[in-house]
């Protein structure tokens, strides 16, 4: 066996993954603030003829912010801390190397096919699914890749217990690869109308109230597995590491892990309250989603309590702050989300835009800026300089805690006011506003919205220039940091 | 008994068994690390401790830490 004297981590497949985070995550950005103006100022509507239109650019925005900002995000974190905490290096095996490489040219060209697809207008219309079934099968082939990388990482681990963090990135493969390939079981339109369809147009092979409900088993969990799960993942390496405090209790880490697989993937039915699937099955998914309050906020509860005895740092350690604002948004989203899914209150909520009100406190306050904090931490030990600006991240921190809040104040004022004016009848019983009328008065709420995806997009380019000045001109660290990383 | 009273014991006992596995893994939990067998909140510094030169963590099972020794 060799030595270990000289064998370093190796970062190499972790900085792709982290160009590709920023290159992602200000384009899937960039079209969010866009078509939020859009819907504030429809004649933006007509800028670029059909390429520029709300309904080819949503999709858009979804698919990039998941597929390309998040997944970049979580592999970027998963190939930086997984080496870590197994204390096994990349570089002890040839293969792992081949196989991490591969994996992040696959998923790059994936990623930019599935782009141009959406953007020509190729879509399964199926919510966070669109993708057609090309890009299917190249996503399934990154995700088998990231599989074998993971599972052969743990296979020569010298760390026999696996932490916390693995747990999570594993039920994320896992989760995601079920989820995946059930929803997205579809034929092209070809071989189903004797040869008058399209080979690149398919349907589902659910029918009706089974395919609505595949889709939300799938657009929930597409969530779950997705946005809670490997940030977790994160959360648990990286502020302990950051702060230098273990994690308050490793054994309700356990516990709500479990917790939050065994309830999760029966809360989906939420999302069809008051529709055509059967009344019992939409009272399961309001009971489960309320208990997924228990291991959610046991997860939340644990990172603040990781904290405890060193408050002090949250003022001087701007990763800190960040850390703690996404595990607070994380509280915060997910009792949001069980209050909506109580039927009572959803006959309000249902198709508002206090729904999209909760998903953006919930991805832009706690996905996202767990990512970015997740990074800033990496890029130090990663480029072996310091953060370039500590008063920039400082800036960047307020600019966005204000945009995240900007955005779903407004949407829940104006996801209430609409549920409010659609159900509002007269003493006859006859509606008393029409659709338009709720649309004139929500306008200032929309343009709000898009002021606050200005501010949130500008604090993202903030973070860009921060790491890119970090990895290219930043002053050189002459060691690793151990556990505060160092800034200018 | 049809399809929907079936249903309906399915997901009574079912409930109850998830919450009875529950709580058994919660006492599992501390009774494994009060007794010794386990130290679960060592594990913690996995995150803290994890330079590739640093001795791992690995478990407090005495079995399989015996074991290791003996293997030496």
């Amino acid at each position: 066996m060799q030595s270990n004297a000289a064998l370093e981590y190796d970062y190499s497949v972790a900085k792709l993954f982290t160009y590709t985070t920023i290159l992602f995550g200000f384009l899937g950005m960039l079209i969010g603030t866009l078509i939020a103006a859009q819907l504030a100022f429809p004649d933006l509507n007509y800028l670029l003829g059909e390429y520029g239109t709300f309904s080819r650019l949503r999709p858009l925005h979804t698919n990039i912010v998941i597929f390309g900002f998040t997944l970049s995000g979580v592999f970027a974190t998963f190939y930086y801390s997984a080496q870590r905490v197994l204390k096994v290096s990349m570089a002890e095996s040839k293969f792992i190397m081949f196989i991490g490489k591969l994996h992040f040219w696959l998923y790059f060209v994936g990623a930019l096919i599935g782009v141009i697809t959406l953007l020509l207008g190729y879509t399964q219309a199926k919510e966070y699914a669109q993708f057609e079934w090309p890009v299917d099968i190249a996503i399934v082939i990154v995700w088998v890749l990231w599989g074998v990388a993971m599972f052969a990482l743990i296979g020569i681990r010298r760390e026999k217990a696996l932490y916390i963090s693995m747990w999570y990135y594993i039920a994320c493969f896992l989760g995601v690869a079920m989820l995946y390939l059930f929803n997205n079981m579809s034929v092209p339109t070809y071989f189903t109308s004797g040869g008058v369809g399209s080979i690149m147009h398919s349907v589902s092979m659910y029918s009706g109230t089974n395919d609505a409900l595949v889709q939300w088993w799938y657009g929930h969990n597409a969530v779950a597995f997705g946005f809670t799960v490997p940030i977790v993942a994160m959360i648990y390496y990286f502020l302990p590491k950051e702060s230098g405090q273990a994690v308050y209790s490793y054994k309700l880490s356990l516990l709500s892990f479990w917790g939050l697989m065994f309830v999760y993937l029966w809360a989906g039915s939420h999302h069809l309250l008051w529709s055509t699937v059967p009344d019992w099955m939409q009272t399961m998914g309001s009971v489960f989603s309320i208990v997924l309050i228990l291991p959610s906020w046991g997860s939340a509860i644990n990172m603040l309590l990781t904290m405890k005895g060193e408050w002090n740092q949250l003022t001087e350690n701007p990763l800190i702050k960040f850390m703690v604002l996404a595990s607070t948004f994380y509280m915060l989203s997910t009792l949001e989300g069980p209050i909506q899914a109580i039927k009572s209150v959803n006959a309000i909520a249902h198709f508002t835009d206090w729904i999209p009100g909760h998903v953006h406190d919930g991805v832009l306050g706690w996905v996202v800026f767990m990512i970015m904090a997740a990074l800033f931490h990496m890029a130090p030990r990663m480029f072996k300089r310091e953060i370039y600006s500590k008063k920039l991240l400082e800036a960047q921190f307020w600019l966005q805690t204000t945009a995240v809040v900007l955005y779903f104040t407004s949407m829940w004022i104006a996801g209430i006011t609409q549920g409010m004016m659609w159900r509002a009848v007269d003493e006859y019983g006859n509606l008393m506003y029409s659709f338009i009328d709720t649309v004139t008065v929500l306008h200032p709420y929309y343009a709000i919205r898009a002021l606050s995806g200005v501010m949130y997009l500008t604090g993202f380019l903030m973070f860009a220039y921060n790491m890119i000045k970090t990895m290219s001109s930043s002053r050189e660290l002459t060691e690793e940091p151990q556990f505060r990383s160092p800034m200018a | 008994m049809d399809i929907r009273e079936l249903q309906g014991y399915a997901s009574f006992f079912m409930t109850i068994l998830l919450v009875g596995v529950l709580y058994w893994y919660i006492i599992y939990l501390y009774r494994s690390e009060k007794k010794g067998e386990k130290d679960y909140e060592k594990l913690g510094n996995i995150a803290l401790d994890d330079e590739i030169d640093s001795t791992p963590i690995n478990t407090s099972d005495p079995v399989s830490d015996e074991k290791k020794e003996r293997n030496k």
